[in-house]
């Protein structure tokens, strides 16, 4: 075999790899960095032998053999220097699997918890946002720095700099390679969703002309969430996570025209939708509320977007339904844009009118001030009216609000428009 | 991306032969690891050709051969549909499959995306192509 088809293989075996071999090792140190030290060690033994060995038959155990090797090694070490009992303990239980059979398999039924651990450390709440997010798509997805940083659009030094920053953090912190448990368990569970969720609009919102990585951003966030879905099967909030992000991404094609201008939802293309994806969607749509999850953050959204794949065309749109969704969801995270967004499903179920009253409710709002959105909303609802003089004027201060030239010409000749009727 | 795994008969499957209890069971661990990985989309096995037929075309004519069909290794066995990184991330899940026979063969193929189609795909062909995915959705 060709060396840089070697190279390729070794780096897929990787990405493959990395989760399961990072997280079995974080288990036996007890420390997350030190294991990711450790599996890029493999890693690079790897790189040096399998190009003239050629690559092993079960290649993960091999990396996995590797690091342990490195591991007993390195906690012979730590005793020397200090011989804490729980060293020594760790190295017996250490040694013991080392000298397992090895094969992956017969780590099999620790290996998803141990994942499961994994992905709680990478969200731990002592970490920025930042930092959970480079450590989630390093140790999880198996990213390289540079992948990270061109996916993100930020200069390499700054992601290896994150992650360097985050493994020292956990380990100055203490913090403990578990899955919480009890009252913890929810808001940690929700930072790993909302983790996920940045990854995936990332991905979503890049604008046109985008670097490949972005829309890959999207797949991995949607395979990280459905690994999730399988870490933890009863948590209805991480099935409403990848209802969401399945049904949002069926309309990712749709999402732009060839000039890359945006097309807005109502007037996309339908059958660039993509059947499979809003189907699998719709069943973990399904889970989450059977699982008494109907009204979770993320379910709630969901079921608002398969309002939409429902419809085969924008007319069938179930506006009232969508409308209710938006004031249940506005109970479980009350939030003004929620708000907003709820007066527009109005207004498109109940006319023009009804939708008008919401958002001079929201007018107060401080929330709300310098939101473009907000004038751009109401603008169009007057306009329908009939009401030109005041949609002209709202037209026009949602110009000057916004920050995108595109939408701001927009925002203009709509404004122009109700002159000239 | 996506990718197509196709499974090629072989005479085993082409006899309508199920895999034992073993194979079932190690095949049952495989998918679930891809599964785990957030890998497989959807997979299906299918009946022999025996049960299957073909419509060929001419003209305007429609001619049904119902099956077997003999060239077993044209044939296909099943399938899955992955999400994967890349074509080599594809090939190396497929290495670790547990399939057993000898000579066994399985085809690896990207799937084109409706954007790759280009000017081919007018708004009406791409309007049919959603009711009819539409409908058997609905199915």
């Amino acid at each position: 075999m060709m060396t840089a088809d070697t190279h390729r293989t070794i780096e897929t075996v990787w990405k493959i790899e990395a989760p399961r071999l990072i997280a079995g090792l974080a288990r036996m140190l007890r420390d997350v960095g030190q294991a990711e030290d450790l599996a890029q060690e493999a890693l690079v033994v790897a790189l040096e032998r399998w190009p003239t060995d050629g690559v092993p038959d079960n290649p993960g155990a091999w990396l996995m053999t590797t690091a342990k090797r490195r591991a007993i090694d390195q906690l012979r070490h730590n005793r020397m220097r200090d011989d804490k009992q729980a060293a020594l303990e760790y190295e017996l239980e250490t040694e013991a699997m080392a000298h397992a059979p090895d094969h992956a398999d017969a780590l099999d039924d620790d290996i998803g918890d141990d994942l499961l651990r994994l992905i709680f450390t990478a969200c731990h709440p002592a970490l920025t946002r930042d930092m959970q997010v480079a450590l989630t798509l390093r140790m999880l997805g198996g990213l390289t720095t540079p992948e990270i940083a061109r996916a993100f659009l930020v200069p390499e030094p700054t992601v290896a700099q994150r992650i360097v920053r985050a493994k020292r953090t956990l380990a100055e912190k203490r913090v403990p390679f578990e899955v919480p448990r009890g009252e913890d368990l929810a808001p940690r569970l929700a930072a790993v969703l909302e983790v996920i969720y940045l990854i995936f609009n990332e991905g979503y919102t890049a604008t046109a002309g985008e670097d490949w990585a972005r829309p890959a951003l999207c797949e991995e966030a949607m395979r990280l969430g459905r690994v999730l879905a399988g870490l933890a099967p009863r948590e209805p909030e991480v099935h409403g996570l990848v209802a969401l992000m399945e049904i949002q991404a069926s309309r990712l094609h749709a999402r732009t025209a060839a000039d890359g201008t945006p097309i807005l939802l109502l007037d996309q293309d339908r059958s660039r939708w993509d059947r499979l994806l809003s189907r699998r969607g719709l069943a973990s749509l399904e889970r989450a509320e059977q699982l008494d999850g109907a009204d979770g953050n993320y379910a709630l959204q969901a079921a608002i977007a398969a309002c939409h794949v429902r419809a085969l065309h924008a007319k069938d749109t179930d506006w009232a339904r969508i409308a209710s969704l938006y004031a249940r969801l506005a109970k479980v995270a009350p939030s003004p844009v929620v708000e907003l967004n709820r007066a527009v499903a109005v207004s498109m179920a109940e006319g023009p009118e009804a939708g008008l009253q919401l958002v001079d409710a929201l007018q107060k709002e401080r929330a709300l001030a310098g939101y473009h959105l907000l004038p751009s909303v109401r603008g169009d609802l007057l306009f329908k009216l009939g009401r030109l003089d005041e949609a002209r004027s709202e037209f026009e201060r949602a110009a000057t609000l916004t920050g995108n030239a595109r939408e701001s010409e927009l925002l203009r000749q709509r404004a122009a428009a109700c002159t000239d009727q | 991306m996506r990718v197509l795994v196709i499974v090629k008969a072989s005479e085993e499957s082409e006899a309508g032969g199920m895999p034992d209890a073993k194979e079932l069971a190690e095949m049952g661990k495989f998918n679930e690891k891809l599964v785990e990985a957030g890998v497989m989309l959807m997979g299906e096995g299918l009946r022999p050709s025996s049960k299957g037929a073909r419509v060929r075309f001419e003209g305007k004519q429609r001619t049904v051969i119902d099956g077997p069909f003999a060239e077993t290794r044209e044939l296909i066995a099943g399938f899955w549909l992955w999400q994967v990184r890349s074509m080599e991330e594809a090939i190396e899940w497929i290495k670790r499959a547990p399939l057993f026979d000898g000579g066994m063969e399985i085809e690896l193929r990207p799937v084109a995306e409706m954007d790759d189609f280009g000017d081919a795909a007018t708004p009406e062909v791409r309007e049919h192509e959603a009711s009819l995915r539409e409908r058997i959705a609905k199915a």
